[in-house]
């Protein structure tokens, strides 16, 4: 096909013809197009269809404020729905298909729904499929959601990468038409740090659009030749592709730069997009205005543009609609439109402008005093229907109609912190107002300042003003001399008695639905909004929300202002989710932590397991083993039987130092740790201050003013950040210092009756670690192999003899080899995080199950453990009735009564004899497991008043998974309940 | 004026021009046996259960802006029951009954649509806790489910879960769970109430109350005080600074939550999911919008509006469960303030002050609510006891050590 | 958001973690007849206002600080940054 749409002249590159492919027809464009340029150009006009009715529709504007001409861009796991035809750069191979039509975008099923509009006017589905009561879900819903929605996402994972990046600057400026520009040369050349993004490819803003030329050269060579101005300074960074989404905090800006989206596909290494957080310390917004249309009768057929659109296609793209066109206008600027369509060839069959005082020329027909009535052509414009001042009416054979309505200053950004604008009766539009986020200015037509000139001097006063405020001396610019048309608006909204004229073409929103929620009381403008869908499609209502209010102010008696605006928010257009996600996702979702005795543990087979953001061995399977059990019981007997190792860096080590460090603790732990002597572990339990217990471990005094205190692997950053607290909010004058070691020592669990002779082979010899010289609770700095400085502690958590042996991380893996080695002798094995979960549920020991942050120390049994005799954190709370009442929880165990059956954790429990319900619940089982030991299952978990029923038989369910047998209430130590072995 | 399908027929064919207001516009009576204060869903909800159940009148609900404009406006509609603890759970199923026969009770589609919630499960340590909770859920009569897998991904046939950093090991469902379209709840509750002659007074700011002897005896508003017999609050994100012109510090913080909606797409998601492993939950719309959120931003605040790192960190859990999200769009985030409680759960309760009545501290999760909340609330401004499934929602449970702690955070609103 | 801390300049928000009211650096008397009242208020009420909020942040990405921050919750506007440990002392906290 050839382009037979293509007119002289333009800012592409004719020397590149690309290739694409629309709907399945390949066509011709040129490198510079867009997709709905190079349609245009191939006489293509119908594009899309509509949300609701399925109306044809072709592109109403020529850029990212577009309702109606979107697609799918892209085939396979590149697809993106819903991309503006009007802003997607055109490449060589381009592949796009019209969306949300069935079976083709010429013969759309769905346009039945046009067919029935008048049963679907704005909240049409509130007041009915209530009949029967179960069809909504089964069937009316159903066939809306089919019908409904636009594009198709392809279920495929997204193969293209995301970057985010962090930007300082101290002016950003907020788009690149004269007042950006002047902005951007006025600020680069005052030395300050610039950045200036705009989100077309081809930066100069309405200046590519326009005819007119500043001073003696067209304003598009007066844009390039700036852009390449500041493009040598090394102080502004000029971002193309780059749009603004959202003004936050502080001089925060949002922005996504387009990196790879005019391309087939990203070049190797690149990411699709940059998500960039740009923190300026001045902004200036000068994102241009936006023109709106003008409703009445059938305005949504392909052809039918904003004037403003149809010039930028003729002036920019060289394309025309259609080379038969006419303009319908309320003001001078459409009539630019058809001065410009004109000088290049197009036929202008008259300008329908509603003013009866309209401008007159002799180049084309202007029809005065008269609207367009109606319009033909049912997949595209054949002709309009002119009603006369007279009132007669007139034909007008065309395939494209410019619409304009005056222009829109794009507020957007100053009211992302909840600033409203206000009414500007001069222009008939609403302009910057009420509080901007803090620093940001506002130049150009986003002022309302609409003519050239007044852009570029706004661009360059309010530079120079911003800079000034940050210090910064500059010069005024000499600028080229520009137009300075005044604006000439009569506000015209609609065209009166239209049956169907469209606000929102995207979501069909018509005049008639405005009318008919305000007769429902939808009057507020979030309710119209809501009621009528108004301005909630992909476009947010750029084109469409302020006839919706003139409507609305128009039936309601009120002024425009008076009805109100809706709050913009970000993003400034829909952006790719991919890019705020950037490179988290997948694998790299989250960082990994590895222990240092990972690369060891991958050598020996291991199967990792996620805790938190660490990865630890969850057992270590054996040749021969087909089930994870068999790995865990042969880990778990032969610690019990001889000795086993564990990695357990992950728990929390904070070191605690100064004068005041035992009394420090005093105030963490629940019980007493004044007297702690040196040398000495001592368990400690630690409280929130509402009684709740907080987390559990040791703290080991390794000098008079020096603990080391351990947490569980969960909250060992929580814990730390309590401490800190406490120390620095609660008691600054405590001589106590904090910092976390967690990743600083590699630390070891050697478990099992051989292992202080394990250990015995690894600590160096002067170092007495027997079982007198080193008892129970026992810690010390020693070294190992031969000098390297280590910590040695005395402690158990699976009820055996166990140390835990430290080494700075570095040493780990070389020192887990050497205790495995030195072990070869015993049988060492290694053990993961399921042995020793195994362990400490038959030891009874509670765990991050059993401290779910609701549990208090009577319910773990440690009610003793909270000292009346000082002051700790969560010990006044912890008195509560509430929380010491006669039935509370409290930590048992469980075994079946039936020794096959299994006592699976999450289960609840219940009194023999009573109803499976609510109302009886007893209680619940926390941790699980099969117990080698025992040689059956057993759990541990929280029974009403548990520890005055051992020895009762209760009743466990789980009816979620089918489970129902009784269980015996028995100690949750069933494990050595003495202590021996760990004295041993 | 009832809608029918014969009437919704005989309008469409002429014009619509027989549809009235969903609710009249009334000026403010001197005096009520009942001010309600706030026109949210809880507020409007209550108005309607006052006159439909407990057969009051006199009845008044005061908005200071335009009705459904607070939370109920701006949540991601999710309706569900699968709570853990007892105080809860009773409550929040009797709402999810509630809503199941929404549509008829109120003559107004506010499209209930049980599509099911699914609840992912990471670890080991996470499904012993969500079995807990089915089985709590199944004992207090509402539905669970526990999910393989594999049964999910034929439900989400495009979950990662070859290439993903937190593994899926099945998920808890409700699928009696689901959305429901949030204005509508406010729409049709003030439309019923309207009906049953509930006074719907918008653009009515409470400036003060008229407390004499220890009695609330009426509302000071930007409208003229306003006599009541009982004024209860109902204000969720604003009840600091409501209750403060009682004198009254309430165990509430305001904070802000985003919520963020893609562009329409063809259907895509059939229920709501949840990831486990970050925060992130997302359903579809009827319209094709994906409805989604996460965490809240963490500080108090009263602005409705959020910061990048939240909006970031929710779309990393929607990647890291959807992979394919990366080339659908967000088109629009918005934030709503939430009355984040100090142990995640509601009050409904009377204040000291007689005649004075408060419900708040939904935290993020009142949208739900809304049925029960009303129901519930009414029920205690009529009978002053309360109602058998909000027993445990006083004031003095913190002080009695009874609080109500889903999540086992304790004391710190913006860990709920 | 940016906060200006006191011993390190403007820094991100996202390298904070937030605990809430500064008033949680007044913990009551243990000892006092009616402790666990005061506990209670002190645990569970806030003031809560659309305003000028006084709050802690904990530098967790960062220098381990606790800061004071005062932050209008209307506009997210930061007029002051303490150290948490300077107000604590002001404010008679010691040991």
């Amino acid at each position: 096909m050839t382009q037979s749409n293509r007119l002289d002249g333009g800012l592409i590159d004719r020397s590149e013809t690309w290739s694409f492919r629309f709907d399945g027809k390949w066509m011709k464009g040129h490198k510079g197009d867009t997709l709905a340029s190079a349609l245009l150009a191939n006489d293509v006009r119908l594009m899309g269809r509509s949300f609701k009715y399925h109306r044809p529709r072709g592109p109403l504007t020529a850029g990212s404020e577009e309702p109606n001409a979107i697609v799918e861009l892209r085939e396979g796991a590149r697809k993106e729905p819903n991309t503006r035809a009007t802003t997607a750069e055109l490449f060589d191979g381009l592949r796009a298909n019209s969306q949300n039509r069935w079976p083709s975008l010429a013969f759309d099923a769905m346009a039945i729904n046009d067919r029935l509009s008048q049963f679907f006017a704005a909240g049409f589905y509130y007041k009915t499929f209530m009949w029967p009561a179960a069809f909504w879900e089964k069937v009316y819903e159903p066939i809306i959601r089919k019908a409904a929605g636009l594009g198709t996402l392809s279920h495929k994972p997204d193969p293209d990468t995301y970057d985010k990046g962090f930007l300082h600057c101290d002016v950003l400026i907020i788009g690149s038409g004269p007042a950006g520009l002047a902005a951007a040369l006025t600020a680069g050349r005052s030395g300050a740090q610039v950045i200036i993004a705009d989100e077309d490819f081809l930066l100069g803003g309405r200046l590519n659009a326009e005819s007119f030329a500043l001073g003696d050269d067209p304003a598009h060579v007066w844009a390039a030749q700036t852009v390449a101005e500041l493009q040598t300074m090394p102080n502004v960074r000029v971002m193309p592709r780059t749009t603004i989404i959202g003004a936050f905090d502080h001089g925060i800006y949002g922005a996504v730069e387009r990196v790879s989206d005019h391309l087939a596909t990203p070049e190797d290494g690149k990411p699709r997009q940059i998500l960039w957080r740009i923190y300026s310390k001045r902004a200036i917004l000068a994102a241009g205005a936006t023109e709106r249309p003008i409703a009445f009768e059938m305005n949504d057929r392909p052809g039918i543009m904003l004037a403003s659109a149809m010039r930028s296609y003729a002036n920019r793209w060289a394309v025309t609609p259609s080379h038969q066109v006419a303009v319908f206008t309320n003001n001078d600027d459409g009539h630019r439109t058809a001065a410009d369509l004109l000088a290049k060839g197009v036929t202008v069959a008259a300008v329908v402008d509603t003013r009866s005082d309209a401008p007159k020329t002799s180049d084309y027909e202007t029809i005065a005093g008269a609207t367009v009535t109606n319009t033909q052509g049912r997949l595209g414009l054949t002709a309009v229907e002119v009603t006369l001042a007279s009132g007669t009416t007139r034909t007008l054979a065309v395939g494209g109609l410019g619409v304009s309505g005056g222009w829109n200053p794009n507020v957007h950004m100053t009211c992302h912190q909840r600033g409203r604008p206000t009414w500007n009766a001069d222009i008939a539009a609403f302009v910057p107002g009420g509080a901007l986020p803090t620093g940001l200015s506002v130049a150009g037509a986003a002022n309302g300042d609409l003519s050239t000139h007044g852009a570029l001097m706004g661009g360059m006063h309010t530079a120079q003003s911003v800079l000034n405020d940050i210090g910064l001396a500059s010069d005024a610019l000499t600028l080229p001399p520009a137009e300075d048309a005044p604006v000439n608006v009569t506000p015209f909204w609609h065209v009166a008695g239209a049956k169907r004229a469209w606000l929102d073409q995207q979501n069909d929103v018509t005049a008639k639905d405005v009318v008919l929620a305000h007769k429902e009381n939808f009057t507020s403008v979030e309710h119209l909004k809501r009621y009528t869908t108004l301005g909630m499609a992909t476009d947010q209502g750029k084109t469409s929300n302020m006839a919706g209010l003139a409507i609305m102010a128009e039936v309601a008696g009120k002024q425009i202002p008076d009805v109100g605006t809706t709050m913009f928010r970000p993003p400034y257009t829909p952006t790719a989710i991919g890019a705020f996600a950037g490179r988290s996702r997948d694998k790299d979702f989250r960082p990994v932590r590895k222990t240092p005795s990972h690369v060891y543990a991958e050598e020996q087979g291991a199967v990792f397991v996620e805790v938190g953001m660490w990865l630890r061995a969850q057992w270590f399977p054996q040749p021969g083993e087909t089930h994870w059990r068999e790995s865990v019981d042969r880990e778990v007997a032969q610690t019990r039987k001889s000795v086993g190792i564990c990695d357990v860096t992950t728990l929390g080590k904070i070191d605690v130092q100064g004068a005041d460090a035992a009394e420090f603790l005093n105030k963490i732990y629940c019980n007493p740790f004044a007297k702690v002597p040196v040398g000495k572990v001592r368990y400690g339990l630690m409280l929130r201050e509402d009684g709740i217990a907080m987390d559990d471990g040791t703290a080991a005094r390794m000098a008079e003013d020096h603990f080391v205190v351990t947490t569980t692997t969960a909250n060992a950053v929580g814990v730390y950040r309590h401490m800190e607290f406490v120390r620095q909010c609660l008691f600054p004058d405590m001589d106590v210092q904090l910092i976390s070691t967690t990743e600083a020592w590699a630390q070891f669990s050697v478990a099992g009756p051989n292992a202080r002779k394990l250990l015995q082979k690894v600590v160096d010899p002067e170092h007495d670690i027997s079982n007198e010289g080193f008892p129970y609770m026992a810690c010390g700095d020693i070294t190992v192999g031969g000098g390297l400085r280590a910590r040695l502690f005395r402690i158990s958590f699976s009820g055996e003899l166990a140390y835990e042996i430290a080494v700075p991380t570095r040493y780990g893996d070389a020192l887990v080899r050497k205790m495995m080695a030195a072990g070869e002798e015993f049988g060492a094995t290694m053990y993961g995080t399921e042995a020793l979960g195994v362990m400490r549920i038959e030891k009874g020991h509670a765990a991050g199950n059993e401290l779910n942050g609701t549990t208090t120390a009577l319910n773990l049994g440690m009610a003793r453990m909270v000292s009346k005799k000082k002051d700790s954190i969560g010990s006044t709370l912890s008195e509560r009735a509430g929380l010491n009442q006669d039935d509370a929880l409290k930590l048992v165990g469980f075994k079946p009564v039936d020794s096959k059956n299994p006592v699976p954790a999450g289960s609840h429990l219940m009194t023999k004899g009573d109803p499976v319900d609510a109302a009886h619940d007893q209680g619940y089982v926390t941790s699980a497991c099969y117990s080698p030991e025992l040689g059956h299952h057993i759990g541990i978990g929280y029974l009403k008043a548990g520890d005055t029923r051992l020895g009762e038989t209760v009743r466990l369910v789980s009816p979620l998974t089918g489970v129902d047998h009784d269980v015996q209430v028995v100690s949750a130590h069933f494990v050595d309940p003495e202590g021996d072995r760990v004295r041993a | 004026m009832r809608y029918s399908g014969f009437k919704v027929i005989k309008e469409a064919l002429t014009g619509h021009r027989g549809w009235g207001p969903a609710w009249r516009d009334v000026d403010p009576q001197p005096a009520y046996d009942y001010v309600i204060i706030g026109g949210g869903g809880h507020g409007l909800a209550t108005a309607y259960y006052l006159a439909s159940v407990y057969k009051q009148s006199r009845i008044a609900v005061l908005e200071k802006g335009w009705i459904g404009g607070g939370n109920v406006g701006r949540n991601t509609t999710i309706i569900r029951s699968n709570y853990l603890l007892d105080g809860n759970e009773p409550f929040y199923e009797f709402s999810l009954k509630l809503w199941e026969g929404l549509e008829q009770d109120l003559n107004y589609n506010a499209m209930v649509s049980q599509r099911g919630i699914l609840n992912l499960i990471h670890t080991d340590a996470q499904r012993d806790a969500f079995i807990r909770r089915g089985n709590a859920m199944i004992l207090n009569g509402a539905d669970a489910d526990l999910l393989t897998t594999a049964q999910i991904k034929k439900r989400y046939p495009f979950l990662n879960t070859e290439n993903a950093r937190f593994p899926i090991k099945g998920g808890l469902a409700q699928h009696r769970g689901g959305t429901v379209r949030h204005d509508a709840v406010a729409w049709g509750y003030a439309r019923a109430a309207d009906q049953r002659g509930v006074d719907i007074i918008q653009n009515c700011e409470v400036t003060g109350f008229t407390i004499e002897n220890g009695t609330c005896t009426g509302v000071e508003t930007t409208r003229g005080a306003i006599k009541a017999k009982k004024v209860a609050a109902c204000v969720a994100g604003s009840s600091s600074r409501l209750m403060e012109k009682a004198g009254m510090r309430l165990p509430i913080e305001s904070h802000v939550l985003q919520a963020f909606v893609s562009e329409g797409l063809k259907p895509l998601l059939p229920g709501v999911i949840t990831f486990g492993a970050g925060h992130f939950y997302c359903s579809q719309s009827d319209k094709g919008g994906l409805v989604f959120g996460g965490d809240i931003d963490g500080y108090n605040s009263y602005a409705q509006r959020g910061n990048l790192p939240v909006v970031e960190d929710v779309c990393e859990g929607g990647m890291a469960i959807f992979p394919m999200l990366g080339r659908a769009r967000l088109l629009r985030m918005w934030g709503g303030i939430m009355d984040m409680s100090m142990d995640g759960s509601p009050i409904i309760d009377k204040t000291h002050i007689d005649g004075l009545y408060f419900n708040g501290g939904w935290c993020y999760g009142g949208f739900k609510a809304t049925p029960a909340s009303g129901y519930v609330y009414a029920h205690l401004l009529a009978n002053d006891t309360p109602h058998e499934t909000a027993t445990a929602y006083r004031f003095d449970r913190f002080a009695k050590g009874l609080m109500i702690d889903e999540k086992g955070q304790g004391n710190q609103p913006n860990l709920h | 958001m940016i906060i200006n801390h006191p011993l390190l300049g403007p820094r991100d928000s996202a390298e904070f973690t937030y605990m809430g009211d500064a008033r949680l650096i007044n913990r009551p008397d243990w000892q006092a007849d009616d402790a666990v009242a005061q506990f209670t208020d002190y645990g569970y009420l806030r003031d809560n206002p659309a305003g000028a909020h006084r709050e802690l942040w904990f530098h967790e990405g960062g220098d381990r600080s606790w800061l004071v921050v005062t932050r209008d919750t209307t506009t997210h506007e930061i007029t002051n940054v303490e150290l948490a440990r300077d107000v604590a002392r002001a404010e008679g906290r010691s040991k």
